[in-house]
């Protein structure tokens, strides 16, 4: 019998910049089991939602995660605005996506960085996230935040985008296809990339399905899912097509994001050309009153949201159902049987965020 | 300034942080800030660094995590601890699961206020935390850092 060794993998490791424990079983050199203990960045958000009025709640419900911290409270008030009957102006649906589409670009940029970070690919890391740094000065120009951009709110967005910064936004979608067709043959296409991704940590359509992943995980594995093809929101408007692998490695989730990221600036440009004149932002008078669920499409998948109201101004009950804690699962199916050094690249490939996951 | 604290090797632990705290750090050493230039290096090992940069405040789980990556990294050290959740738990100062600033598990060199705070803000931390280490460095002892007040509510206008 070989004997089991159980290697320690984190709180603190290099390549995670968030605590998650996982215990490696190996034999030898290869991997046979995970087990996984979280709650190191438990901090009952939950909880303290309640106690916060429903306006107050938003810029509480943003910093969920810093990541895809618009799309948090665009979730959160998609909620809010169904169980208070309120219909937001077609402008504010639009400038909406615009910031959505943007974090989405943001997001998958980071990822793309963060996973030529874990095999060691430094030079491809930092001109990823100069590129990166694009996205961030748009976004303060026309939001007012580089991460945390506060703009949205129940009836609307706090903000206008003139006209004169949407002609930038548009400069900026084309110097970001510029930087992105620069850049992404050499996640695609570069070899000693395509040795540390292809074959790596596969995730069969079966076994997907079974453990419940969302987002690009389940997409990279062949399960047609993306809540955007759901049309809320100003998603109405547009023909969102998801963008399907069958390989289900860390291969195809690397793909499923690049043709996404592409499909982002899409979706601005035409958010943009789409753009209603008028509000964009109503009044919005009473207290939210009986239940709900809202769904978003985040970068890391379907996030759920669960509100209660009970026609006071605090919310009876808030819970969250976010992406990484779907994929979770679905990781450690992943895990076993592969070699010791490539668990890194794995656990990059689902995009973990743990401070969503533990909230 | 000594060769020693013009290549300051930095090892980042998040605490209970959102994430927006240490995106902007990464931001900080990528080409655009670049902290390169100062000689910081971002390191995974306590035991090769100089610098220990905290976000997020501390619960019970990652207290003695934090505890132990401090008692790991040789003398003479800095903590720079990153946004406003360090010093006093912040916006989730509230939560049942926040026990407060990082400054009551380890003493702090450097308080860098913000939420997040921009990487202009932890370039002008890092700056002020290799003084605090040169002095250090001569055997100085230079206290801990007076934590950031906040004003929930501004004064009442007369």
């Amino acid at each position: 019998m070989t004997r089991q060794t159980i290697i320690p993998f984190g709180p603190q490791h290099p390549v995670l910049p968030e605590p998650i424990q996982l215990k490696l079983v190996l034999e030898d050199k290869k991997v046979v089991g995970a087990i996984p203990s979280i709650g190191y960045i438990h901090r009952g958000l939950e909880k303290l939602a309640q106690q916060k009025d429903y306006i107050q709640s938003i810029f509480l419900i943003e910093r969920i995660c810093g990541i895809c911290s618009f799309l948090h409270s665009m979730a959160y008030c998609q909620g809010i605005e169904e169980m208070m009957n309120v219909e937001v102006p077609p402008r504010a649906n639009n400038l909406r996506i615009i910031w959505a589409e943007m974090h989405r670009i943001h997001s998958h940029l980071l990822w793309m960085g963060l996973l030529a970070d874990s095999f060691g690919f430094e030079s491809l890391f930092m001109e990823i996230w100069r590129c990166r740094e694009t996205v961030l000065d748009i976004m303060e120009e026309t939001a007012g935040g580089r991460v945390m951009l506060g703009v949205c709110t129940v009836g609307g967005v706090r903000r206008d985008i003139p006209p004169e910064l949407i002609k930038k936004v548009l400069a900026t979608c084309d110097e970001l296809q510029a930087h992105f067709d620069h850049f992404i043959p050499s996640i695609l296409n570069d070899y000693s990339v395509k040795q540390r991704t292809v074959g790596v940590g596969v995730l069969t359509k079966e076994v997907a399905l079974e453990r419940g992943v969302v987002g690009p995980v389940a997409r990279a594995s062949g399960v047609v899912m993306d809540h955007r093809v759901a049309k809320y929101g100003a998603y109405a408007n547009f023909d969102v097509e998801p963008q399907i692998e069958q390989d289900g490695d860390c291969y195809a989730r690397s793909k499923v994001r690049v043709r996404e990221l592409y499909q982002s600036l899409d979706l601005v440009r035409q958010s943009v050309a789409t753009l209603p004149e008028g509000e964009f932002n109503i009044p919005v008078k009473g207290n939210p009153d009986g239940e709900v669920i809202s769904r978003v499409e985040q970068p890391r998948g379907e996030v759920l949201y669960y509100l209660r109201g009970n026609g006071s101004k605090f919310l009876d009950r808030m819970r969250v159902r976010t992406p990484t804690f779907a994929n979770l699962p679905g990781l450690l199916a992943m895990i076993p049987g592969c070699e010791l050094s490539d668990v890194p690249v794995i656990i990059l490939s689902i995009d973990p965020c743990i401070s969503c996951t533990e909230r | 300034m000594s060769a020693f604290s013009k290549s300051p090797w930095v090892v980042h632990y998040n605490c209970n942080s959102c994430n927006g705290c240490d995106i902007e750090l990464l931001a900080c050493l990528t080409p655009m800030y670049d902290l390169e230039r100062f000689g910081v290096l971002n390191v995974g090992n306590p035991k090769h660094a100089d610098v220990l940069v905290v976000t997020g405040s501390v619960n019970h789980r990652n207290a003695p995590v934090l505890k132990n990556v401090y008692d790991q990294i040789p003398d003479p050290k800095v903590v720079v601890a990153l946004g406003v959740c360090t010093s006093t738990g912040g916006i989730f100062a509230e939560c049942y699961n926040v026990l407060g600033g990082i400054d009551k598990v380890i003493p702090v060199d450097v308080f860098v206020p913000g939420c997040p705070p921009r990487p202009e803000a932890m370039i002008d931390g890092f700056v002020k935390a290799l003084g605090i280490l040169e002095e250090k460095r001569g055997g100085k002892d230079t206290g801990s850092a007076e934590k950031p007040t906040i004003t929930l509510f501004p004064p009442a206008v007369e």
